[in-house]
């Protein structure tokens, strides 16, 4: 394969990191919470599109719409009614409570449906590959690329130009003060956990058709995400995104070029490598000291 | 950002020596009802979660990839006995050297970042050791394991887990006696002052970063102490001991039984280990469930631990 579908297969896989990376940020941008449950809900996102296929014939466009808002209406209930409660503590009871919830999803899915693969087809009209131009490329990547760079820059837009992001990129930097001007902070706490989350339910939809449905689909996924942001920067939004494009490429590239496992490793081994040079990440700030 | 991790509980000096004797009186009890094998994975996993608290309770970092040191330390200790034919406390020992001498490149990388960074970077480092022992085959068996590791002690016979509890037990004593002199020692107090206030003992001098990637590596030599043992107890390596669901075991064994308590890891080893044993014999499989759900109720309900709420209501009684 050419160099071209290498990056092009690169920009797809980097798409999934961006999108996990975008919803993981900014949760922790508004709750200062590492929401581990994050993979959880990718994986209930493809699942979901896959039993709706399979158990009612609801076809993939239904599913890419009504999964997340359903999740992400799930992630809004989690919030109000458990990790609230610990918000007030230290941030990493909130990562050991969604670690546990993660276990436990993680489970139940599969007690339900086993741990082996399920298959699930692409959507009619997006079989088949298109012509790039230089080179064919199959339809639904392109999609799935598409889908990922256009919810990039809306969220974008979102906090940069609408008055809720103001209200959210103000509290993410200076809550205290935020509330002290009379913004009730705490009324977006849940609505943007919820929409975090089906960020990573989208996302977990747009994989049933290129990946394997399973379980653990999730779970493998997240670690790799955790690095991600650690070399972006999980302070920042743009930083996040952009390393999570950047580690799809280089994987692409050394799963291309490169002995095999290199590309399994090569995500950490750039997060080393971030750690030694820049510890705050490639587009973070330095921590407050603690 | 305030740590309310850690309520203070502070453990009598009895408590540790009131263990050591719980476990041998374990052991008079084996033949009644647990089985051996059963005990001496909970020693295994007894020093594993000290390992975790030692570093958690008392440096504030909570590593959420000590499977790389327990399962480095499974697979060094594995090699060594069926390679070399030592004792097994020497492969054991080997084991826990090599998880150290791992420790101190990760340990030196993820103190450069403290809070829940550290806990994402050290899970991300577990995820790589874990790429490099399935694809590292030749070595370490991949996925399908390391196999039959012997169990070798001047030629007595331990293939009968209830010897091997015996031959077990002074090795896990000497870990956990080793985590308790590092925390009541001068370091082990520059460990909790600079997890209370790095700012102000960085400002008398001490070197944080350093001392904390001291606490790791001790942390990562109990942990592979566990590891190895385990490699031994049960005569194969899986690729399990470096999955991040064993850096997720090690850690609800601290919480369930109490952070910063030293001793709780021991009672949620030796709960959880018992349960999960009764669990599977009982056909139940979902594990995950189990300790999910354990994370989740003691994070919600009774974040002392069992260790930190008995020393706590011993205290209040006591002072009536």
């Amino acid at each position: 394969m050419g160099f071209l579908t290498q990056t092009f297969n690169g920009l797809v896989g980097g798409s999934f990191y961006a999108l996990l990376a975008l919803g993981l940020a900014v949760i922790f941008g508004m709750l200062r919470v590492v929401n581990f449950a994050h993979g959880a809900f990718y994986m209930l996102g493809a699942f979901g599109a896959y039993v709706l296929l399979a158990e009612a014939g609801i076809s993939f466009w239904w599913a890419l719409l009504a999964v997340p808002v359903v999740l992400g209406l799930l992630g809004i209930l989690l919030e109000r009614t458990l990790i609230r409660r610990l918000s007030a503590l230290d941030p990493l009871y909130n990562f050991l409570l969604t670690f546990g919830l993660t276990l436990m999803l993680q489970d139940v899915v599969k007690s339900r449906y086993g741990s082996q693969s399920n298959p699930y087809g692409a959507p009619a009209g997006l079989r088949g590959t298109v012509d790039l131009g230089l080179f064919d490329f199959p339809a639904y990547r392109v999609f799935v690329f598409g889908v990922a760079v256009l919810l990039c820059v809306g969220v974008w837009w979102l906090l940069t130009r609408t008055r809720v992001g103001t209200v959210v990129r103000a509290a993410t930097e200076r809550p205290e003060l935020t509330r002290a001007l009379g913004i009730d902070v705490g009324r977006w706490i849940a609505p943007v956990f919820g929409f975090g989350v089906a960020l990573a339910a989208l996302a977990g939809v747009l994989a049933a058709p290129m990946r394997a449905v399973n379980p653990l689909m999730g779970a493998d996924l997240i670690i790799g995400v955790f690095a991600v942001v650690v070399i972006g920067g999980l302070g920042s939004v743009f930083g996040s995104v952009a390393a999570g494009f950047g580690i799809g490429l280089l994987q692409a590239w050394s799963e291309a070029y490169g002995p095999g496992l290199l590309a399994q490793t090569l995500i950490f081994l750039v997060m080393a490598l971030v750690l030694l040079f820049r510890p705050a990440g490639l587009f973070g700030r330095e921590e407050l000291p603690t | 950002m305030t740590s309310l991790l850690l309520q203070r509980v502070r453990t009598p000096r009895w408590a540790g020596w009131l263990l050591l004797a719980a476990g041998a009186l374990l052991a008079l009890w084996l033949p009644n009802g647990l089985y051996p094998a059963v005990a001496v994975d909970m020693l295994c996993w007894a020093l594993f979660a000290v390992a975790i608290d030692l570093l958690l309770g008392y440096g504030g970092l909570l590593s959420f990839g000590h499977a790389a040191f327990w399962g480095t330390s499974a697979y060094t200790a594995g090699l060594i006995a069926a390679h070399l034919g030592v004792p097994f406390p020497v492969a054991v020992l080997g084991g826990a050297l090599a998880a150290a001498a791992l420790a101190a490149p990760i340990g030196y990388l993820a103190v450069k970042r403290s809070g829940i960074y550290f806990a994402m970077v050290t899970l991300a480092f577990a995820q790589l050791v874990y790429f490099v022992a399935n694809g590292w085959s030749s070595v370490t068996g991949g996925e399908n394991g390391l196999q039959s590791v012997p169990r070798e002690l001047f030629g007595l016979d331990l293939s009968d887990p209830y010897y091997f509890y015996y031959a077990a037990l002074p090795m896990a004593a000497l870990g956990l006696l080793l985590a308790w002199r590092i925390v009541h020692s001068p370091f082990g107090r520059v460990l909790v002052a600079i997890r209370d206030n790095p700012a102000r003992a960085r400002a008398l001098g001490y070197p944080a970063h350093r001392y904390k990637l001291l606490a790791f590596v001790l942390s990562a030599f109990v942990a592979g102490l566990g590891g190895g043992l385990f490699a031994v107890a049960h005569g194969f390596v899986s690729l399990d001991v470096v999955h991040w669901t064993t850096s997720g075991k090690g850690v609800v064994l601290v919480v369930l039984g109490g952070i910063g308590t030293l001793w709780g890891g021991v009672v949620g080893a030796a709960l959880v280990v018992n349960l999960e044993d009764q669990l599977s014999q009982a056909g139940f499989t979902l594990i995950g469930l189990v300790t999910g759900g354990i994370f989740v109720l003691v994070v919600l309900l009774f974040r002392r631990g069992l260790w930190g709420s008995a020393v706590a209501l011993l205290r209040r009684y006591s002072r009536l």
